[in-house]
Protein backbone atom coordinates (compact mmCIF):
# COMPACT_ATOMS: atom_id res chain seq x y z
CA UNK A 1 0.00 0.00 0.00
CA UNK A 2 2.76 2.42 1.02
CA UNK A 3 4.76 1.36 -2.06
CA UNK A 4 1.89 2.19 -4.37
CA UNK A 5 1.51 5.60 -2.75
CA UNK A 6 5.21 6.34 -3.13
CA UNK A 7 5.50 5.11 -6.73
CA UNK A 8 2.29 6.67 -8.03
CA UNK A 9 1.05 9.15 -5.43
CA UNK A 10 4.08 11.40 -5.33
CA UNK A 11 4.51 11.77 -9.12
CA UNK A 12 0.77 12.35 -9.45
CA UNK A 13 0.91 15.05 -6.78
CA UNK A 14 3.83 16.72 -8.55
CA UNK A 15 1.93 16.65 -11.85
CA UNK A 16 -1.17 18.03 -10.14
CA UNK A 17 0.87 20.87 -8.62
CA UNK A 18 2.41 21.66 -12.01
CA UNK A 19 -1.01 21.60 -13.65
CA UNK A 20 -2.48 23.97 -11.07
CA UNK A 21 0.48 26.30 -11.47
CA UNK A 22 0.20 26.31 -15.28
CA UNK A 23 -3.58 26.80 -15.21
CA UNK A 24 -3.40 29.69 -12.75
CA UNK A 25 -0.67 31.39 -14.79
CA UNK A 26 -2.69 30.82 -17.95
CA UNK A 27 -5.88 32.30 -16.50
CA UNK A 28 -4.05 35.36 -15.15
CA UNK A 29 -2.42 35.72 -18.55
CA UNK A 30 -5.84 35.52 -20.23
CA UNK A 31 -7.02 38.35 -17.98
CA UNK A 32 -4.22 40.58 -19.25
CA UNK A 33 -4.69 39.42 -22.84
CA UNK A 34 -8.35 40.51 -22.62
CA UNK A 35 -7.20 43.89 -21.33
CA UNK A 36 -4.61 44.12 -24.13
CA UNK A 37 -7.25 43.26 -26.72
CA UNK A 38 -9.47 46.10 -25.51
CA UNK A 39 -6.56 48.54 -25.30
CA UNK A 40 -5.43 47.79 -28.88
CA UNK A 41 -8.99 48.08 -30.14
CA UNK A 42 -9.35 51.41 -28.34
CA UNK A 43 -6.00 52.75 -29.56
CA UNK A 44 -6.90 52.05 -33.21
CA UNK A 45 -10.03 54.17 -32.73
CA UNK A 46 -8.18 56.97 -30.84
CA UNK A 47 -9.95 56.04 -27.63
CA UNK A 48 -8.45 55.39 -24.22
CA UNK A 49 -9.94 51.97 -23.46
CA UNK A 50 -10.14 50.69 -19.88
CA UNK A 51 -8.16 53.11 -17.68
CA UNK A 52 -9.91 53.35 -14.32
CA UNK A 53 -9.30 50.12 -12.37
CA UNK A 54 -5.69 50.00 -11.17
CA UNK A 55 -2.72 51.72 -12.88
CA UNK A 56 -3.57 52.26 -16.59
CA UNK A 57 -6.66 50.11 -16.03
CA UNK A 58 -4.48 46.99 -15.75
CA UNK A 59 -6.81 45.34 -13.25
CA UNK A 60 -9.92 45.82 -15.39
CA UNK A 61 -10.31 42.10 -16.15
CA UNK A 62 -10.17 41.20 -12.45
CA UNK A 63 -12.90 43.75 -11.73
CA UNK A 64 -14.95 42.18 -14.52
CA UNK A 65 -14.36 38.73 -13.01
CA UNK A 66 -15.66 39.90 -9.64
CA UNK A 67 -18.64 41.55 -11.32
CA UNK A 68 -19.60 38.38 -13.19
CA UNK A 69 -19.42 36.34 -9.99
CA UNK A 70 -21.99 38.55 -8.25
CA UNK A 71 -24.42 38.79 -11.16
CA UNK A 72 -27.69 36.92 -11.06
CA UNK A 73 -27.58 33.58 -12.85
CA UNK A 74 -30.56 33.49 -15.21
CA UNK A 75 -31.55 30.20 -16.82
CA UNK A 76 -34.40 30.73 -19.31
CA UNK A 77 -37.58 28.84 -18.46
CA UNK A 78 -37.62 27.01 -21.81
CA UNK A 79 -33.96 25.97 -21.66
CA UNK A 80 -32.63 22.48 -21.01
CA UNK A 81 -31.01 23.29 -17.69
CA UNK A 82 -28.46 20.50 -17.65
CA UNK A 83 -27.11 21.02 -21.17
CA UNK A 84 -27.34 24.78 -20.70
CA UNK A 85 -24.91 24.62 -17.77
CA UNK A 86 -22.70 21.84 -19.14
CA UNK A 87 -21.97 23.81 -22.34
CA UNK A 88 -19.78 26.53 -20.72
CA UNK A 89 -18.15 23.93 -18.48
CA UNK A 90 -17.29 21.79 -21.51
CA UNK A 91 -15.96 24.78 -23.47
CA UNK A 92 -13.73 25.88 -20.62
CA UNK A 93 -12.40 22.41 -19.82
CA UNK A 94 -11.61 21.61 -23.45
CA UNK A 95 -10.01 24.98 -24.16
CA UNK A 96 -7.75 24.61 -21.13
CA UNK A 97 -6.92 20.94 -21.81
CA UNK A 98 -5.08 21.78 -25.02
CA UNK A 99 -2.36 23.37 -22.88
CA UNK A 100 -1.42 19.98 -21.39
CA UNK A 101 0.67 19.15 -24.47
CA UNK A 102 1.95 22.56 -25.62
CA UNK A 103 5.71 22.77 -25.01
CA UNK A 104 6.92 26.22 -23.96
CA UNK A 105 10.62 25.31 -23.91
CA UNK A 106 12.64 22.12 -24.22
CA UNK A 107 10.92 19.74 -21.79
CA UNK A 108 8.70 22.44 -20.25
CA UNK A 109 5.39 20.70 -20.87
CA UNK A 110 2.90 18.77 -18.73
CA UNK A 111 3.06 15.71 -20.98
CA UNK A 112 5.29 15.36 -24.02
CA UNK A 113 3.10 12.78 -25.82
CA UNK A 114 4.29 11.57 -29.20
CA UNK A 115 0.99 12.45 -30.91
CA UNK A 116 0.72 15.96 -29.44
CA UNK A 117 -0.52 17.58 -32.64
CA UNK A 118 -3.32 15.01 -32.99
CA UNK A 119 -4.38 15.72 -29.40
CA UNK A 120 -4.62 19.46 -30.06
CA UNK A 121 -6.44 18.85 -33.34
CA UNK A 122 -8.94 16.58 -31.57
CA UNK A 123 -9.50 19.06 -28.74
CA UNK A 124 -10.06 21.95 -31.12
CA UNK A 125 -12.57 19.81 -33.07
CA UNK A 126 -14.45 19.03 -29.86
CA UNK A 127 -14.80 22.72 -29.05
CA UNK A 128 -17.66 22.88 -31.57
CA UNK A 129 -19.77 20.87 -29.12
CA UNK A 130 -19.67 23.56 -26.44
CA UNK A 131 -21.12 26.07 -28.90
CA UNK A 132 -23.70 23.71 -30.41
CA UNK A 133 -24.88 22.67 -26.94
CA UNK A 134 -25.11 26.29 -25.79
CA UNK A 135 -27.11 27.28 -28.85
CA UNK A 136 -29.48 24.33 -28.73
CA UNK A 137 -30.08 24.26 -24.97
CA UNK A 138 -30.95 27.97 -24.83
CA UNK A 139 -34.17 27.25 -26.78
CA UNK A 140 -34.15 30.71 -28.30
CA UNK A 141 -33.81 31.75 -31.93
CA UNK A 142 -30.70 33.91 -31.89
CA UNK A 143 -28.52 31.41 -30.02
CA UNK A 144 -29.80 28.62 -32.25
CA UNK A 145 -28.90 30.42 -35.50
CA UNK A 146 -25.61 31.61 -34.03
CA UNK A 147 -24.65 28.09 -33.03
CA UNK A 148 -25.51 26.68 -36.48
CA UNK A 149 -23.41 29.31 -38.20
CA UNK A 150 -20.57 28.88 -35.79
CA UNK A 151 -20.48 25.10 -36.13
CA UNK A 152 -20.57 25.22 -39.95
CA UNK A 153 -17.84 27.84 -39.96
CA UNK A 154 -15.58 25.97 -37.55
CA UNK A 155 -15.83 22.64 -39.36
CA UNK A 156 -15.26 24.29 -42.75
CA UNK A 157 -11.99 25.87 -41.71
CA UNK A 158 -10.86 22.84 -39.77
CA UNK A 159 -10.53 20.90 -43.02
CA UNK A 160 -7.96 23.28 -44.48
CA UNK A 161 -6.21 23.52 -41.10
CA UNK A 162 -5.84 19.75 -41.20
CA UNK A 163 -4.22 19.85 -44.64
CA UNK A 164 -1.85 22.61 -43.54
CA UNK A 165 -0.79 20.58 -40.51
CA UNK A 166 -0.18 17.56 -42.77
CA UNK A 167 2.18 19.68 -44.93
CA UNK A 168 4.28 20.59 -41.89
CA UNK A 169 4.21 17.01 -40.57
CA UNK A 170 5.63 15.70 -43.86
CA UNK A 171 8.61 18.05 -43.59
CA UNK A 172 9.18 17.07 -39.94
CA UNK A 173 8.33 13.37 -40.01
CA UNK A 174 6.94 13.35 -36.48
CA UNK A 175 3.70 14.10 -34.63
CA UNK A 176 5.50 15.26 -31.49
CA UNK A 177 5.27 19.01 -30.88
CA UNK A 178 8.79 19.25 -29.40
CA UNK A 179 10.22 17.46 -32.47
CA UNK A 180 8.40 19.91 -34.72
CA UNK A 181 9.98 22.83 -32.86
CA UNK A 182 13.45 21.27 -32.71
CA UNK A 183 13.51 20.62 -36.45
CA UNK A 184 13.28 24.40 -36.89
CA UNK A 185 16.36 25.16 -34.77
CA UNK A 186 19.23 27.31 -36.05
CA UNK A 187 17.67 30.60 -37.09
CA UNK A 188 14.58 32.12 -38.63
CA UNK A 189 15.52 30.87 -42.13
CA UNK A 190 14.79 27.34 -40.85
CA UNK A 191 11.32 28.23 -39.60
CA UNK A 192 8.56 26.70 -41.67
CA UNK A 193 6.79 29.96 -42.42
CA UNK A 194 9.33 30.51 -45.22
CA UNK A 195 9.09 27.26 -47.24
CA UNK A 196 5.38 26.91 -46.42
CA UNK A 197 4.54 30.59 -46.71
CA UNK A 198 1.11 30.16 -48.42
CA UNK A 199 0.22 27.56 -45.80
CA UNK A 200 1.26 29.94 -43.03
CA UNK A 201 -1.13 32.57 -44.37
CA UNK A 202 -3.96 30.05 -44.77
CA UNK A 203 -3.36 28.66 -41.29
CA UNK A 204 -3.36 32.09 -39.71
CA UNK A 205 -6.60 33.12 -41.41
CA UNK A 206 -8.16 29.76 -40.52
CA UNK A 207 -7.27 30.27 -36.86
CA UNK A 208 -9.16 33.57 -37.03
CA UNK A 209 -12.21 31.73 -38.40
CA UNK A 210 -11.79 28.79 -36.04
CA UNK A 211 -11.84 31.05 -32.98
CA UNK A 212 -14.79 33.13 -34.29
CA UNK A 213 -12.68 36.27 -34.30
CA UNK A 214 -13.35 39.26 -36.55
CA UNK A 215 -13.53 39.43 -39.56
CA UNK A 216 -15.18 36.01 -39.19
CA UNK A 217 -17.25 36.72 -36.05
CA UNK A 218 -20.53 35.91 -37.81
CA UNK A 219 -21.86 33.77 -34.95
CA UNK A 220 -21.81 36.94 -32.87
CA UNK A 221 -22.68 39.39 -35.62
CA UNK A 222 -24.35 41.80 -33.20
CA UNK A 223 -26.30 43.63 -35.90
CA UNK A 224 -28.25 40.49 -36.81
CA UNK A 225 -27.84 37.92 -34.05
CA UNK A 226 -27.30 40.12 -30.95
CA UNK A 227 -24.62 37.97 -29.29
CA UNK A 228 -25.02 34.66 -31.14
CA UNK A 229 -24.91 31.50 -29.08
CA UNK A 230 -24.30 33.46 -25.85
CA UNK A 231 -27.52 35.54 -25.91
CA UNK A 232 -29.25 33.71 -23.07
CA UNK A 233 -26.17 33.43 -20.88
CA UNK A 234 -25.46 35.61 -17.88
CA UNK A 235 -23.21 35.66 -14.87
CA UNK A 236 -20.30 33.21 -14.70
CA UNK A 237 -21.44 30.86 -17.52
CA UNK A 238 -21.25 33.86 -19.87
CA UNK A 239 -17.79 34.67 -18.60
CA UNK A 240 -16.74 31.05 -19.06
CA UNK A 241 -17.87 31.00 -22.69
CA UNK A 242 -15.71 34.03 -23.43
CA UNK A 243 -12.81 32.89 -21.29
CA UNK A 244 -12.85 29.63 -23.26
CA UNK A 245 -12.77 31.62 -26.48
CA UNK A 246 -9.72 33.59 -25.40
CA UNK A 247 -7.92 30.50 -24.10
CA UNK A 248 -8.64 28.83 -27.45
CA UNK A 249 -7.26 31.86 -29.28
CA UNK A 250 -4.09 31.64 -27.21
CA UNK A 251 -3.67 27.94 -27.90
CA UNK A 252 -4.15 28.53 -31.63
CA UNK A 253 -1.51 31.29 -31.48
CA UNK A 254 0.76 28.85 -29.64
CA UNK A 255 0.10 26.20 -32.30
CA UNK A 256 0.97 28.67 -35.08
CA UNK A 257 4.17 29.52 -33.20
CA UNK A 258 5.09 25.86 -32.89
CA UNK A 259 4.29 24.91 -36.48
CA UNK A 260 5.62 27.94 -38.33
CA UNK A 261 7.56 30.36 -36.12
CA UNK A 262 10.14 28.05 -34.55
CA UNK A 263 8.53 27.71 -31.11
CA UNK A 264 11.01 28.67 -28.40
CA UNK A 265 14.02 29.19 -30.70
CA UNK A 266 15.61 32.61 -31.07
CA UNK A 267 15.39 34.18 -34.56
CA UNK A 268 19.18 34.22 -34.93
CA UNK A 269 21.57 32.02 -32.95
CA UNK A 270 24.00 34.73 -31.81
CA UNK A 271 25.06 35.81 -28.35
CA UNK A 272 22.66 38.46 -27.02
CA UNK A 273 19.61 36.73 -28.45
CA UNK A 274 20.48 33.29 -27.06
CA UNK A 275 20.77 34.70 -23.51
CA UNK A 276 17.04 35.31 -23.51
CA UNK A 277 15.37 32.20 -22.02
CA UNK A 278 13.56 30.03 -24.64
CA UNK A 279 10.38 30.36 -22.63
CA UNK A 280 10.42 34.13 -23.22
CA UNK A 281 10.84 33.68 -26.99
CA UNK A 282 7.86 31.37 -27.08
CA UNK A 283 5.60 33.81 -25.28
CA UNK A 284 6.93 36.78 -27.24
CA UNK A 285 5.86 35.06 -30.47
CA UNK A 286 2.46 34.11 -29.04
CA UNK A 287 1.89 37.70 -27.89
CA UNK A 288 3.00 39.02 -31.28
CA UNK A 289 0.43 36.79 -33.02
CA UNK A 290 -2.24 37.84 -30.56
CA UNK A 291 -1.39 41.47 -31.22
CA UNK A 292 -2.07 40.85 -34.92
CA UNK A 293 -5.38 39.20 -33.95
CA UNK A 294 -6.30 42.31 -31.96
CA UNK A 295 -5.34 44.73 -34.73
CA UNK A 296 -7.31 42.70 -37.29
CA UNK A 297 -10.33 42.91 -35.02
CA UNK A 298 -10.05 46.68 -35.02
CA UNK A 299 -9.38 47.39 -38.70
CA UNK A 300 -11.09 44.70 -40.81
CA UNK A 301 -14.83 44.80 -41.66
CA UNK A 302 -16.91 41.67 -41.14
CA UNK A 303 -17.30 39.04 -43.90
CA UNK A 304 -20.67 38.00 -45.29
CA UNK A 305 -21.61 34.38 -44.63
CA UNK A 306 -21.48 33.26 -48.28
CA UNK A 307 -18.06 34.95 -48.67
CA UNK A 308 -16.86 33.11 -45.60
CA UNK A 309 -17.95 29.72 -46.92
CA UNK A 310 -16.54 30.47 -50.38
CA UNK A 311 -13.17 31.40 -48.89
CA UNK A 312 -13.04 28.22 -46.83
CA UNK A 313 -14.24 25.67 -49.37
CA UNK A 314 -13.34 27.16 -52.75
CA UNK A 315 -10.06 28.94 -51.99
CA UNK A 316 -8.33 27.47 -48.95
CA UNK A 317 -9.30 23.84 -49.49
CA UNK A 318 -8.03 23.52 -53.11
CA UNK A 319 -4.84 25.47 -52.36
CA UNK A 320 -3.98 23.43 -49.28
CA UNK A 321 -4.85 20.16 -51.06
CA UNK A 322 -2.53 21.16 -53.89
CA UNK A 323 0.19 22.09 -51.41
CA UNK A 324 0.01 18.66 -49.76
CA UNK A 325 0.63 17.02 -53.16
CA UNK A 326 3.36 19.54 -54.01
CA UNK A 327 5.17 19.08 -50.68
CA UNK A 328 4.98 15.29 -50.86
CA UNK A 329 6.25 15.24 -54.47
CA UNK A 330 9.06 17.65 -53.67
CA UNK A 331 10.21 15.62 -50.66
CA UNK A 332 10.01 12.27 -52.45
CA UNK A 333 11.60 13.30 -55.75
CA UNK A 334 14.44 15.29 -54.22
CA UNK A 335 15.05 12.48 -51.72
CA UNK A 336 14.75 14.82 -48.73
CA UNK A 337 12.05 12.87 -46.87
CA UNK A 338 12.88 12.85 -43.13
CA UNK A 339 13.51 9.31 -41.89
CA UNK B 1 2.58 -0.42 -23.12
CA UNK B 2 2.41 0.88 -19.56
CA UNK B 3 4.88 3.67 -20.34
CA UNK B 4 2.67 4.78 -23.18
CA UNK B 5 -0.34 4.93 -20.88
CA UNK B 6 1.62 6.73 -18.18
CA UNK B 7 2.35 9.52 -20.67
CA UNK B 8 -1.36 10.21 -20.79
CA UNK B 9 -1.88 10.25 -17.02
CA UNK B 10 -0.70 13.90 -16.72
CA UNK B 11 -3.20 14.86 -19.42
CA UNK B 12 -6.04 13.22 -17.48
CA UNK B 13 -4.95 15.01 -14.30
CA UNK B 14 -4.65 18.30 -16.17
CA UNK B 15 -8.12 17.90 -17.70
CA UNK B 16 -9.53 16.97 -14.32
CA UNK B 17 -8.09 20.07 -12.69
CA UNK B 18 -9.32 22.34 -15.48
CA UNK B 19 -12.74 20.73 -15.10
CA UNK B 20 -12.67 21.47 -11.37
CA UNK B 21 -11.71 25.12 -12.03
CA UNK B 22 -14.62 25.38 -14.45
CA UNK B 23 -16.99 23.78 -11.97
CA UNK B 24 -15.94 26.17 -9.19
CA UNK B 25 -16.54 29.17 -11.46
CA UNK B 26 -19.93 27.75 -12.42
CA UNK B 27 -21.03 27.17 -8.82
CA UNK B 28 -19.93 30.50 -7.28
CA UNK B 29 -22.95 32.59 -8.46
CA UNK B 30 -25.30 30.08 -6.81
CA UNK B 31 -23.94 31.24 -3.47
CA UNK B 32 -22.67 34.74 -4.17
CA UNK B 33 -25.31 36.19 -6.47
CA UNK B 34 -28.89 37.21 -5.78
CA UNK B 35 -31.67 35.22 -7.41
CA UNK B 36 -35.06 36.85 -8.03
CA UNK B 37 -36.53 35.15 -11.09
CA UNK B 38 -39.81 36.28 -12.67
CA UNK B 39 -41.66 35.24 -15.81
CA UNK B 40 -40.40 38.10 -17.99
CA UNK B 41 -36.82 37.61 -16.90
CA UNK B 42 -36.90 33.91 -17.68
CA UNK B 43 -38.50 34.18 -21.12
CA UNK B 44 -36.38 33.69 -24.23
CA UNK B 45 -34.88 36.89 -25.64
CA UNK B 46 -36.61 38.05 -28.80
CA UNK B 47 -36.13 41.83 -28.96
CA UNK B 48 -38.69 42.48 -26.25
CA UNK B 49 -41.54 40.58 -27.90
CA UNK B 50 -43.01 37.34 -26.65
CA UNK B 51 -41.47 34.43 -28.52
CA UNK B 52 -43.48 33.53 -31.64
CA UNK B 53 -43.02 29.77 -31.64
CA UNK B 54 -40.56 27.11 -30.59
CA UNK B 55 -36.94 27.95 -31.31
CA UNK B 56 -36.17 24.40 -32.45
CA UNK B 57 -37.37 25.25 -35.90
CA UNK B 58 -36.58 24.24 -39.46
CA UNK B 59 -33.20 25.39 -40.68
CA UNK B 60 -31.38 25.53 -43.99
CA UNK B 61 -30.43 22.10 -45.32
CA UNK B 62 -27.07 23.49 -46.44
CA UNK B 63 -25.79 23.34 -42.86
CA UNK B 64 -26.43 19.61 -43.04
CA UNK B 65 -24.60 19.43 -46.36
CA UNK B 66 -21.60 21.22 -44.88
CA UNK B 67 -21.54 18.67 -42.06
CA UNK B 68 -21.50 15.79 -44.57
CA UNK B 69 -18.72 17.36 -46.64
CA UNK B 70 -16.78 17.99 -43.45
CA UNK B 71 -16.97 14.32 -42.48
CA UNK B 72 -15.58 13.26 -45.87
CA UNK B 73 -12.67 15.68 -45.79
CA UNK B 74 -11.89 15.29 -42.11
CA UNK B 75 -11.71 11.51 -42.45
CA UNK B 76 -9.36 12.03 -45.33
CA UNK B 77 -7.15 14.31 -43.24
CA UNK B 78 -7.14 11.69 -40.49
CA UNK B 79 -6.06 9.19 -43.16
CA UNK B 80 -3.22 11.53 -44.24
CA UNK B 81 -1.67 11.95 -40.79
CA UNK B 82 -0.03 8.49 -40.47
CA UNK B 83 0.98 8.59 -44.14
CA UNK B 84 2.63 12.02 -43.69
CA UNK B 85 4.87 10.94 -40.81
CA UNK B 86 5.87 7.65 -42.45
CA UNK B 87 6.50 9.06 -45.93
CA UNK B 88 10.15 7.98 -45.70
CA UNK B 89 9.22 4.35 -44.92
CA UNK B 90 6.33 3.68 -47.30
CA UNK B 91 8.46 4.31 -50.41
CA UNK B 92 7.24 5.00 -53.93
CA UNK B 93 4.31 2.57 -53.67
CA UNK B 94 2.95 4.38 -50.62
CA UNK B 95 3.49 7.75 -52.26
CA UNK B 96 1.67 6.82 -55.50
CA UNK B 97 -1.22 5.08 -53.69
CA UNK B 98 -1.88 8.26 -51.78
CA UNK B 99 -1.64 10.34 -54.96
CA UNK B 100 -4.27 8.11 -56.59
CA UNK B 101 -6.46 8.46 -53.49
CA UNK B 102 -6.09 12.25 -53.54
CA UNK B 103 -6.85 12.22 -57.27
CA UNK B 104 -10.10 10.33 -56.70
CA UNK B 105 -10.95 12.76 -53.95
CA UNK B 106 -10.26 15.74 -56.18
CA UNK B 107 -12.66 14.30 -58.78
CA UNK B 108 -15.32 14.07 -56.07
CA UNK B 109 -14.56 17.59 -54.94
CA UNK B 110 -14.86 18.94 -58.50
CA UNK B 111 -18.17 17.10 -58.87
CA UNK B 112 -19.68 18.63 -55.74
CA UNK B 113 -18.38 22.05 -56.76
CA UNK B 114 -20.01 21.74 -60.23
CA UNK B 115 -23.23 20.45 -58.64
CA UNK B 116 -23.39 23.63 -56.60
CA UNK B 117 -23.04 22.02 -53.18
CA UNK B 118 -20.65 24.79 -52.13
CA UNK B 119 -22.91 27.69 -53.16
CA UNK B 120 -24.37 30.07 -50.56
CA UNK B 121 -26.14 32.92 -52.30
Amino acid sequence: MVDILVTYGIPAAIIAAQSVFLLVCLLVFVAFILYADRKVWAAVGYRKGPNVVGPFGLLQSFADLAKFMFKELIIPAGANKGVFLIAPLLSTTLALSAWAVIPMADGVVISNVNVGILFIFAISSLEVYGIIMAGWASNSKYPFLGALRSAAQMVSYEVSMGFVIVCVLMTVGSLNLSDIVNSQAGGFWNWYFLPHFPMFVIFFISTLAESNRPPFDLPEAEAELVAGYAVEYSSSPYMMMFMAEYVAILSLCALTTILFLGGWHAPIDIAPLTWVPPFVWFWAKVIFLFFIFAVIKAIVPRYRYDQLMRLGWKVFLPISLFWVVATASFLVFTGTVPQ
Amino acid sequence: MEDLLLEYLPIIIFMGISGIIGLVLLVIPYFAAPSKPDAAKLSAYECGFNAFDDARMKFDVRFYLVAILFIIFDLEVAFLFPWAVSLGDVGMLGFWSMMVFLGVLTIGFTYEWKKGALEWE
